[in-house]
């Protein structure tokens, strides 16, 4: 095969397994309303956690807001693997004659896209619950959230994916997760806080994309390499 | 290995010994007092950990990479002793902050980086006890993307804060505080060396071990 069909081919398993779990969720769309209203509880109790006198802390706004990212996107991760085992799916791709990094990106695609729709929804509540400006700055503010979402869901489907065939998957994917992910928790929490301030500060929130989409290139690189090792038996 | 482990055990504690005497013989530093000596011992276990981070890194890469059983024994060698050291380190640090600072515990980017890279590594072990079968390569993984993971945990946590006496104290050392250098070193040199004892008594259980785990099945499967 050419490089160049190779590399199609690479897009077409990619975007195939994409499909395929974009028809599933259209149909049942389990994991995204528990995964929704999962983040919306997160919202609220950090809510009744932090807010005194009916005035939350100063900056509480974006780390609730990634908190509840990375907590939802957990649980969205170990759902949408649950499904490939209880189905024994990804066996089943795994065994097909396709490169095994597209199928990651697949993957990988799916929960970004998931974890997309719920801060869609995520973004404007927090700004609505704690009055944060949000949208002052929507380019930057937009790509934190993307490159942060990309950050956090190369290594949790990663992890997600080798976690699968063991049988404390779920309490071992935050564990192996959280530590490794600071970096994106601080990055994400700290770039936000620096355009919520008044005026926003654009330069302090440049500096923090550059480190998490750093971040992103690296673990997505090494994650393409270690599937292909950690998914063969 | 094993030629050189007892000279290496009766090395190890004559140094210890020898650092032990050297420390008690230190004047006591002027503002600190008597519990900066704690310094000592904290120092050399921070080295230790890192050791054992490097260690479990690199036999982590070559056992994804080639598969080799003993690169694994090695890498749960390194993790073990990268805990163990790191224990020793937040132990004896919160006992001298609580004197020095006032608190057990400050948020200072050194802190916390040592407190994430621990972590990391418990959750090593972690998945290597509870993983079931093929946990080893899972925990290798674990161990690359926590050294991946280390810069930017550095980057982040320096730009995010910062209260620990500076490292750059340490190359000062033989300018400012001379008498301080020899049980340093001896100190250093002595953890350095209990690592690698223990490094080498753990690669041993480890592949006795797996001699005694294939003799086990050798013998199931003559019986059946």
């Amino acid at each position: 095969m050419g490089p160049q069909r190779e590399v199609k081919m690479f897009f077409r398993v990619a975007l195939l397994v994409l499909r395929k779990d974009f028809a599933i969720e259209a149909k049942s769309r389990e994991i995204l309303t528990t995964t929704l209203l999962f983040a919306v509880s997160c919202v609220l109790v950090f809510a009744f956690a932090l807010v005194k006198e009916g005035e939350a802390p100063p900056d509480a706004a974006p780390a609730i807001l990634w908190i509840a990212i990375m907590f939802s996107g957990t649980l969205a991760l170990g759902r949408t693997f649950e499904r490939e085992r209880y189905g024994e799916t990804l066996r089943a791709l795994l065994l097909a004659p396709a490169p095994r990094p597209a199928l990651y990106v697949g993957k990988l695609l799916g929960i970004v896209l998931l974890l997309g729709v719920a801060e869609l929804v995520l973004v404007p509540l927090v700004a609505f619950f704690f009055g944060a400006p949000f949208f002052v700055q929507p380019v930057l503010m937009a790509l934190l959230l993307v490159a942060g979402t990309v950050g956090f869901a190369a290594v949790g489907t990663l992890f997600a994916a080798m976690l699968m065939r063991v049988r404390t998957r779920d309490v071992l994917l935050p564990i192996l997760l959280y530590p490794i992910t600071v970096p994106v928790i601080i990055a994400g929490v700290r770039g936000t806080a620096a355009l919520l301030a008044s005026p926003p500060d654009e330069v302090t929130a440049t500096m923090w994309l550059a480190i998490v989409v750093a971040f992103d290139v690296v673990f997505v690189t090494l994650s393409l390499w270690t599937f292909e090792v950690l998914m063969t038996e | 290995m094993k030629k050189i482990f007892t000279p290496l055990v009766i090395a190890t504690a004559v140094l210890f010994a020898a650092a032990l005497v050297l420390i008690a013989r230190v004047p006591p530093e002027s503002t600190m007092g008597l519990v900066q000596k704690i310094f000592y011992f904290h120092v050399p276990s921070w080295i230790g950990m890192y050791a054992g981070i490097a260690v479990c890194a690199v036999a982590s890469i070559s056992y994804l990479v080639t598969g080799r059983p003993a690169a694994d024994r090695l890498a749960t060698s390194g993790a073990e002793l990268t805990v163990l050291f790191g224990l020793v380190g937040l132990v004896t640090g919160p006992l001298w902050a609580r004197k020095a600072w006032g608190v057990w515990w400050q948020w200072d980017a050194r802190l916390t980086i040592a407190l994430l890279l621990w972590l990391i590594f418990v959750a090593y072990l972690v998945v290597r006890k509870y993983g079931g079968p093929g946990a080893e390569k899972l925990a290798a993984a674990v161990a690359l993307f926590g050294t991946a993971v280390s810069p930017f945990v550095y980057m982040s946590v320096n730009i995010w804060r910062t209260v620990h006496p500076l490292t750059s104290v340490m190359p000062q050392l033989p300018k400012s505080a001379p008498e301080m250098v020899p049980p340093m070193a001896a100190s250093a040199f002595a953890f350095l060396l209990l690592f690698g004892v223990l490094l080498i008594a753990r690669i041993e259980l480890g592949r006795r071990q797996a001699a005694v785990d294939e003799l086990y099945l050798a013998h199931e499967e003559g019986a059946a």
